[in-house]
Formats: C-alpha cells, structure tokens, sequence
C-alpha cells in the first residue's frame, strides 16, 4: 500500500529539509498560497480526515468553528504531548520526519488565519524536539516560516514548547493551561477552545498525526486521500503495537484493515506462539477486547465502536495467554490515579479507591463485595468530572470485570 | 543562597518571554532553564522565577509541584527512569527495576549515599513497542535485558 504519513521513514536522513523537498515536501504550499482558506478548509472537510490524538473529530469541521469576523489573534496548538499508554506514534513523526508536521502545520495554521502555532511536546521527549527544534531552523532559512512565506504575504511564528511530565496536559484544554504557565487543570467547556481557546483566543488544537496528514491531502486533493480507507473513516492511520506480539512496532494501514491481520501478518504473530487473549485497540482508556472480538475487528472508528471499543489513539496493546488481567488493571489504575489532576471529587477519589481495591484484590486480601464496588466507583466516574480522564478508568473497569470476571473472583478470599 | 541566571541564560530567558502575548506563559521555559542551570528546583529558585515573570512565589510553586520533572531536591549525576506502565510490564518492566535496584544499591525513589544514581519509575514514556526502557537523564534506553543494563551501568563508571 502506498504510504501517506511513513513513506520517507526508511530513507537516509529523512528529518532533514533537503530530503523531505527531494521527497515533493513543501510543495503543497504553491498550491495552498493560490486559495482562499475557507476553501483549504472546505478541501479538509472533503477529505473525511478525523482527529488522531484520541477523540477523532472531524477536523475540517473543527476549523470551521474559529470565528473569522473578530479582531482576536488565532492561534494552532499541535498537541505533541504523546503520553497515552501504548502510543508512541507522533515520537516518530517527530523524529523522522519533522517536516511532514510543520509543513501540516502552516497549511493548517494558514486555514484558520493563524500567525502564531505552538507545538506542545511532551517534557520527555528531548531527543524529537531536538530533531523539531532543527527542522524548524531549517524552514526559517528557506523561507517556509516567518515574515511573507514564499512571497505570499503570510506570516507565521512556530514555537516549541516544552511540557514538563504530567498525562493531563496532552488534554486540550489543559494543554493550553499549561502553556499560559498553569498548573494543567482542564477547563469546563463550553466555551470551546475554537472560540476561547489559548490567551482567552480562538484556537485549534490538533494532534502531531493529524497535522501530518495535511500536506498529502493539499497536493493531491480530498479525494485521493478518500481512496485509503472505508467510506467513513478515509484515510491512513499509524497503529502503535506494543505487547506480546514477535515485530511490536509503527503500523501505518488504511482505516478499516481487520486487527486479526495487524496482529498475525504484520506483527510476525504472538511470540513464543502464544494464544492471544487480550488487546486493547487504541490506548489504554478504551475497553480491552476478548481474543474472539480482536480477530473480528477492523481497525476504523465505526469498526471498533462495533465491537463496544474505539479506535481512539491507535495504541494497540496485545496480551497473550499468560497476562494476569488483574494486574493489567491495577497497573492501569496506578497510572489513571497518578495522573488525575485532582480537581473533581469523583476522579480524584474514584481513580484512588479503586487503586487501592484492586492492590489489596492483587494482594489476595479482596473480599466478596469489592468487584461489585469497583463496578460502583466507576459507574460514579462515567460522565461526571469535567474532563474524560476518569471515563478511562472507569472503560477499562467495567470491560476487564465483564469479560474476565472469573480471573477476577479467583482472586478474592472465599467466604 | 539566593540564585540567579548566568548572563547566558538572562539572554536565553528575554528570548523566551518574547514568544507569548503573556509574560507568565514563559513558565515552564524558565523553569527548565533554571533546572537545566542549577540542577533542581528550589525554594530560591521559584522566588527568583516568580520575580522574573512578575508573580507570587505561590503561583510557580503551585506549578513546579504539579509536574513531575522538575526536581523539588537534588537527584544524582544519573538518574534512571523505568517506565512501570501495561506494554513496558507485559514485557518485563518489574525485573529492570529490581535488577537496577540491586546494582546500584540504591533504593526505589532514592539516591545513592554518594549522589551518583537516582532510581525512579515513571509512568508511560511513549516508547512502548521497545519496552521494558528507561530513561538515563535526558536519554532513552530501549528493548532492556540484563546483560543492556550491566552494560550500560558500566559505562557510566
Ligand atoms: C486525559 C486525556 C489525555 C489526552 N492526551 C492526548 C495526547 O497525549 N495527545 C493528543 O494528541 N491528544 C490527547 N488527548 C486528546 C485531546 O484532548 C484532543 O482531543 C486532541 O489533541 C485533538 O486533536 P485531534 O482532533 O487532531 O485529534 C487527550 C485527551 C484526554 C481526555
Ligand atoms: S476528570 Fe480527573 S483529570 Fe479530568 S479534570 Fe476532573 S480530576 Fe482532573
Ligand atoms: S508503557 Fe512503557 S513506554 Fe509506554
């Protein structure tokens, strides 16, 4: 399959400027200068590309919501932020390509009449800012950034900012917290941050991936980009395998290809030959699915939504025979009560309860009523507290004790 | 002690300022040069920032103390990082962590008596298709044995 976003990934020094404009980088900007951006955004919309940082809106409909008929700057924030467990997708784009973003990052930026973007990386990640800090340099001296590119008249200032180790801050809303120098405590919506956004301006928030996605779409058009992909979810996307799978690895297939192949072609099978149990489809938020629900799934928003699970951030992790699901739990509790921000009671005390039961079930020391109480606590975090962080324990709750169930009671103390 | 940027990093922070319509957006900018400088964060250090960007000093405690990188005491010349979360333990992040622990003699959350190594988990590094990793300081280290490890612990030596 032709590539969109990983094509150059193989090539000899595929992060630098030379490369990238010998690949056709760059040259989506002609054709960008010579429209008007409500049409760029009407191409966007065209072209069915959803957002890939987790929740998958639509994101020609998102630019469209950033009022053009106030004085206000606008602003971009690409949300490199990458810390949704399993994921480590954009790392790559980062670090092999960096300027498949940033070219995405002016025609997005362009769209919504934007002269300032910031690129929010994660405070970990020192060695792909290293290589974003270098492929914006290289873009300031040929003249794709700055003051009038490419003699069109258009400017635009790209920053990098660096965040500084906390899960909540890949949130848009803390995102830009947290850019204005704040703790990162999300905000109540609305107002949506296309019209509040960043400096109380309107903004658009877009994942590293999505942004990559741009300049294909510029240069050849929504409707070759429609070719890849099902009718409802066109396009390509990057799946992230990690697990026990033989080639864990970046994965870049059309939307809609079945997760039996990803695991058993692509990924070289289960390693030792294991049976497969378990996967969790798109970053460790969404529900996990049996073997049996896995092999018929195919990897497209509707597909997994089909299955009762979501495509969310493509971060595929299997499981073989031999994971404890109990642990696989607690270990994801530990993480959802690490990274809570504290602000909403039903989180904050939600995420640490059932931390803590699940320890003691771990420990051997669950007693009776306890699964039916983390079922409580989770039920109480469903659609309660003002950001989701708390829906993605409480997913991974209810769908490990409903289809594993049995594991769980083995582990409590008979009565 | 009181703290202050090098002539270099004065320069370094008037650039940043100028990248926000706001001044305290330079927050956490600063804060990594003032780690990057001074090697954690202290008590001195957020007066100074606070100065810096004309706030109260409560304002960047409440912001050092949400992060988890930036360091409210000093942390060894190599501080290593396992990552704890699913993908790295499926692949067997708990056996990186005690063989680190037993090497370096150094408990988990602490440093080394002669403030050599730091041992720590964090949670997901974005690396998880070559876990079990850690990150030694700013670099990350992938698809760990033990045999890796003695290997990198070496040569640190
Ligand atoms: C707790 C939480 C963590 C998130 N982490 C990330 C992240 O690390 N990277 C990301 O792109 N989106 C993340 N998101 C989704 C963002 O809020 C936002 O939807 C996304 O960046 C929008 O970009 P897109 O439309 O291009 O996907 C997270 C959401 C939540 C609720
Ligand atoms: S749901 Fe949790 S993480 Fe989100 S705002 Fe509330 S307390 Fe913070
Ligand atoms: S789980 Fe260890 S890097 Fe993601």
């Amino acid at each position: 399959m032709e590539k969109i976003l990983t094509k150059n990934f193989e090539l000899k020094n595929s992060h630098t400027v030379e490369v990238y404009e010998s690949t056709g980088g760059y040259r989506s900007l002609k054709k960008l200068f010579a429209m008007q951006p409500n049409d760029v955004i009407e191409e966007v919309k065209k072209s069915g590309l959803r957002g890939r940082g987790g929740a998958g809106f639509p994101t020609g409909m998102k630019w469209s919501f950033v009022p053009q008929n106030i004085p206000k700057p606008k602003y971009l924030c690409v949300n490199a932020d990458e810390s949704e467990p399993g994921t480590f997708k954009d790392r790559y784009i980062m670090e092999l390509d960096p300027h498949r973003m940033i070219e995405g990052i002016i025609i997005c930026s362009y769209a919504i009449r934007a002269n300032t973007a910031y690129i929010y990386i994660r405070g970990e990640f020192v060695f792909p800012k290293q290589r974003i800090d270098a492929a914006l340099a290289e873009a300031y001296k040929k003249g794709y950034l700055g003051k009038n590119i490419l003699g069109s008249g258009y400017d635009l200032e790209v920053y990098v900012h660096r965040g500084a180790g906390a899960y909540i801050c890949g949130e848009e809303t803390a995102l830009m917290e947290s850019l204005e120098g704040k703790r990162g405590w999300p905000r109540l919506k609305p107002p949506f941050p296309a019209v509040v956004g960043l400096f109380g301006c309107p903004t658009v928030i877009n994942n590293v991936e999505t942004v990559s996605a741009l300049p294909y779409i510029m240069e050849n058009g929504a409707d070759a980009y429609k070719k890849f992909g099902t009718e409802k979810s066109p396009g390509t996307k990057m799946f992230s395998v990690s697990g026990h799978v033989n080639k864990p690895g970046n994965y870049e297939l059309p939307l809609g290809y079945p997760l039996k192949k990803l695991i058993y072609e692509d990924c070289g099978g289960m390693k030792d030959g294991k049976a497969l149990k378990a996967v969790i489809p798109g970053g460790s938020s969404v529900p996990v699915l049996t073997a049996a629900e896995a092999e018929e799934a195919t990897l497209d928003y509707e597909g997994l939504q089909a299955k009762g699970s979501m495509l969310g951030s493509g971060g595929v992790i299997v499981m073989d025979e031999t994971t404890d699901m109990v642990k696989a739990l607690t270990n994801l509790a530990h993480f959802y009560s690490h990274e809570s921000c504290g602000q909403c009671s039903p989180c904050r005390e939600g995420t640490g309860w059932s931390h803590k039961i699940l320890k003691r079930i771990v420990a051997g020391e669950g007693r009776q009523g306890d699964l039916d109480q983390l079922l409580a606590i989770a039920d109480n975090m469903m659609g309660k507290t003002i950001c989701v962080l708390a829906d993605a324990l409480a997913m991974p709750i209810q769908s490990y004790l409903k289809k594993f169930r049995k594991e769980f009671e083995s582990y409590l103390c008979q009565p | 002690m009181a703290f202050e940027f090098t002539a270099e990093n004065k320069k370094k922070f008037e650039e940043v300022v100028k990248r926000y319509p706001q001044r305290r957006a330079a927050m956490l900018p600063t804060l990594w040069l003032a780690q990057e400088q001074h090697g954690w964060i202290s008590p001195e250090v957020m007066e100074y920032v606070a100065k810096l960007l004309e706030l109260t000093p409560a304002k960047v405690y409440e912001v050092v103390t949400f992060y988890t990188m930036f360091n409210l005491k000093p942390v060894g010349e190599y501080h290593f990082q396992v990552c704890r979360t699913l993908s790295c333990q499926l692949c067997g992040a708990e056996g990186i962590t005690e063989h680190l622990k037993k090497k370096l003699e150094v408990p988990l959350g602490g440093t080394s008596a002669d403030g050599k190594y730091s041992l720590s988990e964090v949670e997901c590094l974005g690396s998880c298709g070559t876990g079990p990793m850690l990150q030694l300081n700013d670099e990350y280290h992938e698809n760990l044995t033990a045999e890796k490890l003695d290997a990198l612990i070496g040569s640190l030596k």
